[in-house]
């Protein structure tokens, strides 16, 4: 049981990577980050169990938690561009096009 | 099952690396430096070595992915491509790798009571640091009563980093705010 979970969610953290690799998107790979984070959640998770030792359920609950964060300030960054307090890159981005396309 | 898991999260380390190595959009490199950073923690949890996986999750899926994209924002994301001496490289990371798979080849066995790591102090800490320290965890009364001093070295060391991203950083935003004082149009600095 604990076995199948584990294998799916290798299988869906080399899907996330893939993607990742593949892009072609900013946005893609960011969804790609965030999804490989919850998959390491659930992984360690799992894992616990699979071991017989189910003590780091708190813990991926903390990744959980940072997971969240760090998605949240990376949008917060492409969204505004705030982050640094950068004019350049914003400027950059609006000559850009603001594509995010790969190369 | 737990040989494959750690064949596996180790093949996707592989193919993570090879990418960042290839990608030239480096904001992509940086949202593949966390994928990087979270497969190190599942790896490290896989390993038992729950503490560091921990520091790997936040520290580096958490923070260095901030502060990477601070980092592009203020020096642009793209990678100029310049002409490289490959081979050197090649030889030194070869090298490189064989002296560790060789110094690692000599390490004990995961849990052979007769390692080092168990044989000498081990056996004082699980016993007696409770009444010697009054501390319950044993990791504590290590870090912060048995290596002391060590653990003040550390905080020394991270103080003094601190100190100097203090300086860094402060020197930037000063520099940004008569910028934008000044005009829109941001020369390069």
């Amino acid at each position: 049981m604990f076995v199948v979970v584990t294998v799916a969610l290798l299988v869906t953290m080399g899907l996330a990577l893939a993607r990742a690799i593949v892009g072609p998107t900013l946005y893609d790979r960011i969804l790609a980050v965030n999804t490989f984070g919850t998959k390491t959640v659930l992984l360690i998770a799992v894992y616990g169990y699979l071991t017989e030792r189910p003590d780091f359920v708190d813990i991926a609950l903390v990744y959980a938690l940072i997971n969240f964060i760090g998605t949240v300030a990376v949008l917060k960054f492409f969204e505004s561009g705030e982050f640094a307090h950068s004019w350049r890159e914003r400027r950059e981005r609006v000559e850009a096009g603001d594509t995010g396309d790969d190369d | 099952m737990e040989f494959f898991v750690n064949a596996f999260l180790l093949a996707l380390l592989a193919a993570t690396t090879i990418a960042i190595v290839r990608m030239r959009r480096l904001i992509a490199t940086t949202m593949l430096f966390g994928i990087f950073s979270l497969l190190m923690a599942a790896v490290f949890v896989v390993l038992d070595a729950v503490d560091v996986a921990f520091t790997e999750a936040s520290v580096g899926a958490g923070i260095s992915t901030i502060l990477m994209l601070a980092t592009l924002a203020i020096c642009g994301a793209k990678q100029e491509s310049v002409p490289r001496k490959q081979l050197p490289a090649i030889i030194v990371v070869v090298v490189t790798g064989a002296v560790l798979l060789w110094g690692v080849s000599g390490l004990p066995d995961v849990g052979d009571p007769t390692a080092p790591a168990t044989t000498h102090v081990y056996k004082r800490y699980v016993e007696e640091s409770g009444t010697e320290i009054g501390v319950p965890n044993i990791v504590t009364s290590v870090l912060a009563s048995y290596r002391g001093y060590d653990t003040l070295g550390e905080v020394a060391v991270i103080f003094t980093a601190g100190l100097g991203i203090i300086c860094l950083i402060g020197a930037g935003t000063g520099q940004q705010r008569r910028r934008r004082n000044g005009n829109d149009s941001g020369d390069d600095v």
